[in-house]
């Protein structure tokens, strides 16, 4: 076990961890934000995308105490007081959004990819969530979704 | 059709789409109980095999395990159609990836240690995974007790062989008309097995508590069905069991019937109290559970003068894998479609199902159609071609159109669906017969194809609805259609906003079922839900509104039949009364009241099916109803890679009353692309050797990603009214898959002169193809 300390959602947390738990696991079983979710275990499918620090990562492929001191987002994050957050709004309006299961991690990925670049191009949205597989829609509403919520350049 | 829709027919934001895009939506995963086992399943490493012993002694000693099970615990069979197959192997093992034994423990942890405890012994078998092969006479048996299986009564298997089920289709007198052909064309087309890969991989939790009920949540596409399936399976009551459905992270297919649970469920039964759960590993998820089916595929066509094809041979030889407990329903799926879109007038086809040792064929988005389209589609070009008629002209003279009969002969009507609209609205949007300009050392063309299917399902399958009121004057709809991420929730409350004459924000859509409580669904499969529970929500509304009317003709002192609800207004002539002062009983202002809580109830079966003639195939009316679809592909092929950019597909179904626009459009978008990945990417590849699936992950089995979907896509629908449809609405959210890998092997045949006949068109076999024509940049 180690003690670390961390971010998360924008609340500082001190937890006792494993150091062979995945962060996955930790985030999904300690912190019980079950938004994050497995849909590969290998770093291969992105459901498991999540922000640490300002950057998309793979959660399943991390350990929980290498967050120790760091920034963590979860998809939880995104409608912290109730309201939804714009790619959240675009996600729905556009049908973005089928059985859900890989949104969590899609909304991840965006949202890092306008954080740090607020007026992408369609090749650089297709970039951006080159990792996260989408079995369902077909991707062309998501890439709808991006553009639209990114309109303006003012997402944060 | 003059009626002016407020809920149907109107775009309409998914009704679940909140829950997903901020976390709150629940997967079986996400649901943790304190106390709960974890639970891992030991699998057969033999592709065919005696089971000589097994010895779970010191699995069952390691601390923190609670419960080590196999085939002598639990003796039971599972099946749907066709009951073929044990819970756990007894006397032999079939396929690599077979369970054979499981632990329930305290952690996942000492649930894989305890998984390497156990020990078994095996006598090899020779091991079979040619389905050609497997239909000889002398080959040998991998089920031999075939003749003792139960089989529903549509479905033929034939004793002390290898065929699990065989179709066939006599219509009219093919020899003879052949001897009349002006050309005859045959050609042989081969489909490899591949995976659904839901993003969510098979999950359950079963927990049985201290008075013996069992409780099941589970990633599945039909409770009910599952619920069903382990009463018999477990010899008990279905009021033993109750299944609640959390959402699933797709389906595709590889969540119908029963899979997971009846082994979770057997743990349970060892830890009384503790809830257990089983997730799938993604490489489990790969191998150890249902493949879309392989086949081989050979049609024969002869055509008169005019190119009219007067007769066909079709011969769909299917690799059902080790079990065929739902594959038998796709051999029967492709029997009765056996032709496609096509009217035909003498046909001899023959659908005939195969056991071997690979992975467990299943049911796939498309049932069948997918793989038959791909051999039918191409031949039909390949038709065209030698006949040197336009590939969309020889359609539109060959295809379905009203007085036509089918495989089946079950007569076309002008209600059954427009064909002719779908291949013209195609043809137009993707702009057939424009050259479209290639990149230098590049080849490019247009490619098309059609697609049919009708709902592969019992003639009994049946659903149902129920519609409850409330106090604001809205409603809690209630059925078990289940959201599979097609939209399901969103479209049933729009069906019943409609019907009921309130506003969608009014409808509260109890979506997720719970066996106990909710109204029966037989299975969320076959592109039936829209039609089917959708008339059964259809009929709950108006059964409730009917109710309604009745109470306010005596308010307003009228008949029930001049009354009509509309934005929740309950209307007779220029007399008004708020729906929400009748959905609890109506108050006369001295305060007594008449009527009460109202609910409606609503159900549906499809009328005047009947199952196909055993010698024949004759039915007239062998399904509810056909969807009918094309599809066109814009093609560019690398000339020095054999790579293929899509640059863009249109596609046209007739799918009656669109219910949400955007929705269709979603499972159109999805459709392609899925079908896309079928068409040049993916393919399940067993070793011969030793029967392992060589590709059990995302770096051996590609997907499409975001970088692979086509440039562009456009969904166009025709809305020929399904007569018995609710609101005139028939399914689609097979079909869109269905005719994309066919379209994409036409268009590199018309672009190069490469004709791919084996699934899928990888770069590898077009640039071989192109050297082989000299092609090659």
């Amino acid at each position: 076990m180690k003690t670390i300390t961390f971010t998360i959602n924008g609340e500082k947390e001190t937890r006792d961890v494993s150091e062979s738990k995945t962060l996955l696991n930790f985030i999904r079983e300690d912190l019980h934000l079950t938004g994050t979710k497995e849909g590969c275990g290998e770093g291969e499918c992105g459901a498991c995308t999540i922000i640490l620090n300002g950057k998309a990562v793979h959660s399943c492929m991390m350990l929980a105490v290498e967050i120790d001191g760091c920034d963590v987002e979860t998809v939880e994050v995104m409608s912290k007081d109730g309201n939804l957050d714009i790619l959240q709004e675009k996600f729905i309006e556009h049908n973005a959004v089928q059985c859900g299961f890989c949104t969590p991690g899609m909304l991840m990925s965006a949202r890092a990819l306008l954080l740090s670049n607020p007026n992408p191009t369609v090749d650089e949205i297709k970039t951006a969530l080159e990792g996260n597989i989408c079995r369902c829609t077909g991707y062309k509403q998501i890439i709808e979704a991006v553009s639209d919520a990114a309109k303006g350049g003012k997402y944060e | 059709m003059n009626k002016k829709f407020t809920s149907v027919g109107v775009k309409t934001k998914r009704v679940d789409a909140k829950a997903k895009v901020t976390g709150a939506a629940q997967y079986v995963d996400d649901i943790q109980f304190p106390g709960t086992l974890y639970a891992k399943v030991f699998r057969s490493t033999e592709p065919h095999a005696e089971i000589v012993s097994i010895d779970l002694e010191k699995a069952k000693k390691l601390p923190g395990v609670k419960a080590v099970i196999c085939g002598k615990d639990f003796p039971y069979h599972t099946g749907l159609y066709h009951v073929d197959q044990y819970m756990f192997a007894m006397e032999k093992v079939r396929y690599v990836g077979e369970p054979v034994a499981a632990v329930a423990a305290t952690s996942l942890e000492i649930a894989e240690k305890a998984l390497k405890l156990i020990k078994v012994k095996y006598k090899k078998l020779k091991a079979n995974y040619d389905p050609i092969k497997g239909m000889k006479k002398d080959a040998p048996l991998i089920h031999p007790d075939l003749h003792k299986y139960f089989s529903v009564p549509s479905i033929n298997p034939k004793p002390h062989s290898n065929i699990p089920n065989h179709f066939k289709i006599r219509k009219g007198d093919p020899a003879k008309a052949f001897k009349k052909a002006h050309k005859i064309i045959e050609n042989r087309f081969k489909v490899p097995q591949i995976q659904h890969v839901p993003l969510e991989t098979h999950g359950a939790i079963a927990k049985t508590d201290l008075s013996g009920k069992i409780t099941v949540w589970s990633s599945c596409q039909s409770p009910f069905t599952v619920r069903y399936l382990l009463a018999h399976c477990f010899k008990k009551q279905l009021k033993d069991f109750r299944i609640i459905a959390p959402f699933v992270g797709g389906g595709f297919g590889c969540k119908a019937g029963v899979n997971i649970e009846p082994i979770t469920v057997a743990l349970s039964m060892k830890c009384l109290g503790k809830p257990v759960k089983l997730i799938l590993t993604r490489e489990e998820e790969m191998y150890t559970i249902v493949v879309r089916q392989a086949c081989h595929i050979r049609i024969k066509s002869g055509v008169d003068k005019n190119g009219k094809i007067i007769a066909q041979e079709n011969e769909y030889i299917w690799d059902c894998g080790a079990y065929a407990g739902y594959g038998v329903n796709i051999v029967r799926a492709a029997g009765y479609s056996i032709c496609g879109a096509y009217n035909i007038p003498n046909i001899k086809g023959d659908s005939i199902g195969v056991y071997t040792n690979r992975p467990v064929g299943s049911a796939f988005r498309g049932f069948g159609m997918s793989e038959i389209h791909w051999a039918i589609e191409q031949q039909m070009d390949m038709i065209a071609i030698e006949m040197g008629i336009d590939a969309v002209e020889f359609r539109k003279l060959n295809t379905l159109k009203p007085g036509s009969t089918t495989a089946t002969c079950q007569v076309v009507t002008k209600h059954t669906g427009n064909m002719i609209a779908c291949i013209e609205e195609t043809a137009k949007n993707i702009g057939w017969g424009k050259k479209k300009k290639a990149g230098k050392n590049n080849y490019r063309a247009v490619g098309i194809a059609l697609a049919q299917k009708a709902p592969a399902m019992p003639n009994n399958a049946t659903s149902a609805a129920v519609v409850k009121l409330n106090e604001f004057g809205g409603a809690e709809v209630l059925f078990s259609g289940m959201e599979i991420g097609q939209g399901v929730m969103t479209a049933m409350g729009q069906i019943a906003a409609e019907t009921l004459g309130i506003s969608m924000d009014k409808v509260n859509v109890v979506g997720l079922p719970d066996t106990d409580y909710s109204p029966y669904e037989w299975q969320t499969v076959a592109s039936r839900i829209t039609f089917s529970c959708g008339n059964a929500v259809k009929n709950a509304a108006q059964d409730a509104i009917d109710q309604v009317k009745k109470i306010a003709a005596k308010v307003f002192e009228c008949k029930a039949k001049d009354i009509v609800v509309q934005d929740g207004i309950i209307k007779y002539g220029k007399k008004t009364l708020p729906l929400e002062q009748v959905c609890m009983g109506y108050q006369y202002e001295d305060g007594h009241t008449i009527g009460g809580a109202i609910i409606g109830r609503g159900h549906f079966t499809a009328k005047d099916c009947i199952n196909c003639d055993p010698k024949t195939g004759y039915s007239p009316k062998p399904v509810a109803n056909w969807t009918y679809g094309a599809q066109a592909v814009d093609v560019e092929v690398n000339g020095e890679t054999g790579e293929l950019t899509i640059h863009n597909v249109s596609c046209t179904y007739d799918i009656g009353k669109v219910i949400n626009p955007q929705g269709a459009d979603g499972q159109a978008y999805g459709g392609i692309v899925q079908g896309m990945g079928a068409g040049i990417m993916e393919a399940l590849v067993v070793d011969e050797k030793t029967g392992n699936v060589m590709n059990p992950s995302f770096v051996d089995y590609k997907v499409p990603t975001i970088k692979d979907m086509p440039l562009s896509m456009t969904s166009s629908f025709i809305e020929t009214q399904q007569l018995d449809g609710p609101y005139g609405a028939r399914g689609v959210g097979e079909h869109t898959m269905i005719p994309t890998p066919a379209a994409i092997a036409n268009a590199v045949y018309y672009a190069t002169g490469v004709r791919i006949q084996e699934l899928p068109v990888t770069a590898e076999k077009v640039l071989k193809g192109l050297e082989e024509l000299g092609k090659n940049k």
